[in-house]
């Protein structure tokens, strides 16, 4: 835990790294200095998470040279990292969630572990000393299970200062959080960053053109572009990024809407913990048209969208789709009156992660005459099957017989959508479609959704980003705390008014309109 | 790549059977033994006449059967730990059946006694399957619970109302069963030996059950429910049900190995028949990679090991438990071989140890040829 002195400067040249088959990273050269915050973009798999890895000493590059302060350096574990100052926030947190937040950092603090008895109040403490310093609220007492996502971020952030790092690695660290929460930690990170040096990893180009002060773009292995923020454009970058111009697909509105094919009528479902999550509430979606639903996550989205998949019990309320009320109906017979679901959790929910790419095109169908004949399977007739697919969905994949849950979260996703567009639906609800995935999936699974919209199939988008739902909407409701707030024309939409909307307050332009009112363009009308 | 994968994989659970042969070998060391004369004697004596060959199918019969159940439970997402139980429940119920019919012709009573120790086996299961399905009653527990429910009803069967009469009249009281009628022995293949029809039941299992777990829709969906239950319930498969027809399969298999048992080994149901084969079989399902592919030649292997150890036991004096320290450390090396496989970052700190090691060889080796 001695640092020799504090780090001011970390120079990386021509990294380069080999994997079986993959040149993960290509003569990479970085610098960063104390003072500054260097963006790291680049899609999924550009290799941007190996590079990291080399710089924590969990792997060994091939060729290249890792220089801290003008003195070549060799780690051989993360340990090493932090000894010279270097530490890093991984995008999936590392805390363990029945203890406290002083617990966990004593887990990392072996000077705090003497022979039969553990300094806890050191470690508070200490946290206490670093969340004041860099103005991060962290109660040390308090148990991981307690925190918000957002909370536990500011927790990985004290953890890792206190264990000497000041130069932070922050990979992805918004993939999980709120806008509210983006927004926070951004603010805080700007605050920081005149004491460290700061390395962020993202695809999220608005939070890079935010926080970072240069930036440096990876695909394929390579640097491919080096420069100052200030000086770039988030779609000049978004273009260097994915190596093509990005323009993502805009609704163009005036598409013919159809009759209501789903329509919610005071739908009231239960979460986990047994409270009433969705408490009423009305909805109606139409062919042919897509039907934003924004709101801060945590309003009922996934219940609401559990119960209409059948995945979770109603406890009164109505849901009728195509003449047939499928509450409480089971899966199976939601998905054969024709209703499409692209689940938040595409990992584990989505697909079946060990089963290779064209065992889980078939996921839903298996059991049709197309793919099976007399209780077996037909194995040509599923290999050609995903062929297709992989060809039509741009499904970046060796092979059909790898196994999905080793592609990227973009390429999952293109999975779970080819699947769930080449059945046919008549409806389709898709939650955080792109979450997390890289513009160049983002741009392709946004043009997918429009062309099945222009097809006549009805959309219902729950996003929590604001630019897509506006992007891609006709209409767009507000959720809040289990009810339709508010549903208005996206044309009339702005980030404001939504923003202002999702908070749970009264709508600015339409004086009088209250949270309790039955929203506009509820099924009755 | 696909194929350097399995080349890979192989060659690291090579490895580390190797590691575990090495380690046992440490153990019969300190026991005084002599770890190379009881690896011979383990390994080739089994194999050196027709009737250790044979000797070895009849014990890999029962192994590849109760493997097969293991197999088909675990790749459907329940771990049953029963199947000792289930053998025990096997060998009564085909026992009682070929009793209860003593002039039946062989074309109805050998099928109705092996039916009847499959459907055993199978209800024996399927309590586990039912209690986890409907009540979120952990397999484990319940698996081995019922296994010493069953081991109690074994005893007291043999003991009680299924006890050779003759043995109270005329003999020494041992606890077993009237001899079955032959209408319901299972055939010997080779004449002089003990190997018998079951060797070809076993073998058709095998197929029969890598049919249904890869080219059946029902398959399909149990390997779904097992593999990733949220997006099974998600597509719309019943998880739940799929957990009873893996449990009354798995239990079924087992029931059918206790009832193979008795059919065309001992003829009778005699205490101890099962020899832990309930046990062995996970073993040999976990080393044969839950596929029946792999499961008949790691089935012929454990049988050459309880062989091997019967001779060592014989001719080396070393005790044949040896061979329960070898298989636990081979499911140890097991297990550790799987997660590093699955955690690249313990595979790139190998290679780079093999790497330094293997450059500071090849000095060596140019140091002293200068």
């Amino acid at each position: 835990m001695t640092a020799l002195e504090p780090i001011s400067e970390l120079k990386l040249e021509g990294i380069t790294k080999r994997f079986p088959g993959v040149l993960a990273c290509d003569g990479i050269s970085l610098q960063v200095r104390r003072g500054e915050v260097l963006a790291l973009v680049g899609e999924n798999g550009a290799g941007k998470t190996t590079l990291m890895n080399i710089i924590m000493g969990l792997y060994r590059p091939d060729s290249g040279t890792i220089h801290v302060n003008g003195e070549e350096v060799h780690f051989h574990s993360p340990g090493d990292a932090y000894a010279r100052g270097i530490g890093m926030v991984h995008q999936h947190f590392m805390l363990v969630p029945n203890m406290t937040v002083a617990e966990n950092l004593a887990l990392g603090l072996k000077e705090l572990h003497h022979f039969m008895n553990l300094d806890i109040k050191g470690a508070a403490k200490r946290i206490r000393e670093v969340s004041e310093r860099y103005e991060l609220p962290v109660n040390p007492d308090a148990y991981i299970w307690q925190l918000s996502v957002g909370e536990q971020q500011r927790v990985e952030l004290v953890k890792t200062l206190c264990l000497g790092a000041r130069l932070l690695i922050l990979d992805e660290p918004t993939s999980a959080l709120t806008p509210q929460e983006t927004d926070d930690l951004i603010v805080r990170l700007q605050r920081m960053a005149s004491e460290l040096a700061i390395i962020f990893i993202s695809h999220k180009l608005n939070e890079v053109k935010a926080l970072s002060d240069r930036v440096s773009i990876l695909r394929h292995g390579a640097v491919v572009f080096n420069g100052q923020t200030a000086n770039h454009e988030p779609s000049e970058l978004a273009a260097l990024m994915t190596g093509h111009d990005v323009v993502l697909p805009r609704n163009e509105g005036s598409g013919v809407q159809g009759e209501a094919l789903l329509s919610v009528q005071n739908l009231c479902v239960r979460g986990d913990r047994g409270n009433l999550v969705l408490d009423g509430l009305n909805l109606e979606l139409r062919a042919g048209e897509v039907l934003g639903m924004a709101g801060v996550s945590g309003n009922g989205q996934r219940e609401f969208a559990d119960a209409l998949a059948g995945l979770r019990p109603v406890e009164s309320g109505q849901i009728l789709f195509g003449g047939k009320d499928l509450a409480n109906c089971t899966p199976r017979e939601i998905i054969h009156a024709g209703m499409g679901y692209v689940p938040e959790d595409r990992q584990t929910e989505g697909i079946v992660p060990s089963f290779s790419v064209k065992d889980n095109l078939i996921l839903k169908d298996f059991a049709e005459p197309r793919f099976s004949k007399m209780a077996f399977l037909r194995k040509k007739e599923i290999d050609s099957n995903a062929e297709a697919l992989k060809e039509r969905f741009d499904i970046r994949c060796p092979s059909t017989s790898t196994a999905t849950g080793s592609l990227s979260g973009g390429n999952i996703q293109k999975v779970i959508l080819a699947r769930e567009i080449s059945r046919g639906p008549k409806a389709l609800v898709a939650v955080y479609p792109t979450r997390g995935i890289d513009m160049g999936a983002q741009e392709f699974i946004h043009e997918q959704l429009l062309a099945r919209r222009r097809e006549g199939i009805g959309i219902l988008l729950i996003s929590e980003e604001l630019e897509e739902v506006m992007n891609l909407s006709d209409r767009i409701a507000v959720i809040y705390k289990g009810k339709i707030l508010k549903v208005l024309p996206a044309v009339e939409a702005t980030r404001e008014r939504l923003g202002i909307l999702m908070a749970g307050l009264a709508d600015p332009d339409t004086p009088g309109d209250a949270q309790a009112e039955v929203p506009a363009g509820a099924a009755h009308e | 790549m696909n194929r350097n994968k399995i080349l890979y994989s192989g060659a690291i659970i090579l490895a580390v059977t190797l590691i575990a042969a090495l380690l046992v070998a440490l153990v019969l060391y300190s026991i005084g033994a002599s770890p190379l004369a009881t690896y011979k004697t383990i390994l080739t004596g089994p194999l050196s006449d027709l009737f250790g060959v044979t000797e070895v199918l009849v014990r890999s019969v029962p192994l590849m059967l109760v493997a097969l159940g293991i197999a088909i439970s675990f790749r459907s997402g329940i771990l049953n730990i029963g199947a000792e139980g289930q053998i025990q429940m096997g060998v009564i119920a085909s026992t009682a059946m070929a009793l209860a019919m003593p002039h039946a012709p062989k074309a109805i009573l050998l099928p109705a006694a092996l039916m009847a120790g499959a459907l055993a086996g199978a209800l024996w299961g399927g309590i586990a399957g039912w209690l986890k399905a409907k009540l979120q009653v952990n397999e484990i527990l319940s698996t081995v619970m019922l296994n010493y429910i069953a081991a109690q009803v074994y005893t007291f069967m043999l003991r009680g109302p299924m006890l050779d009469p003759n043995e109270l009249e005329t003999g020494s009281g041992t606890p077993q069963s009237m001899r079955l009628p032959e209408m319901a022995f299972l055939d010997t293949l080779v004449p002089g030996t003990r190997i018998h029809m079951g060797l070809i039941l076993a073998l058709v299992a095998a197929l029969l059950v890598w049919m249904l777990l890869w080219k059946t829709t029902l398959g399909y969906r149990m390997r779904t429910a097992g593999a990733g239950a949220k997006a099974a319930r998600y597509a719309g498969i019943p998880v739940e049900r799929y957990l009873i027809v893996a449990m009354l399969m798995a239990g079924g298999f087992a029931g059918l190995a206790g009832a193979v048992e008795v059919s065309g080994v001992h003829h009778r149901a005699i205490e101890g028949i099962s020899s832990g084969y309930g046990f062995a079989g996970i073993v040999v399902a976990l080393f044969g990679a839950l596929h029946p592919g792999g499961i008949v030649p790691s089935a012929v292997f454990f049988g050459i090991l309880l062989i091997g150890a019967d001779m060592t036991q014989r001719s080396a004096s070393v005790p044949a438990n040896m061979v329960l320290v070898l298989q636990g450390v081979i499911i140890l090396s097991i297990v550790s071989a799987q997660s590093f496989l699955r955690n690249p970052y313990a595979q790139e700190r190998f290679f780079r140890w093999f790497a330094r090691f293997s450059a500071s060889a090849r000095k060596a080796g140019k140091g002293a040829q200068s």
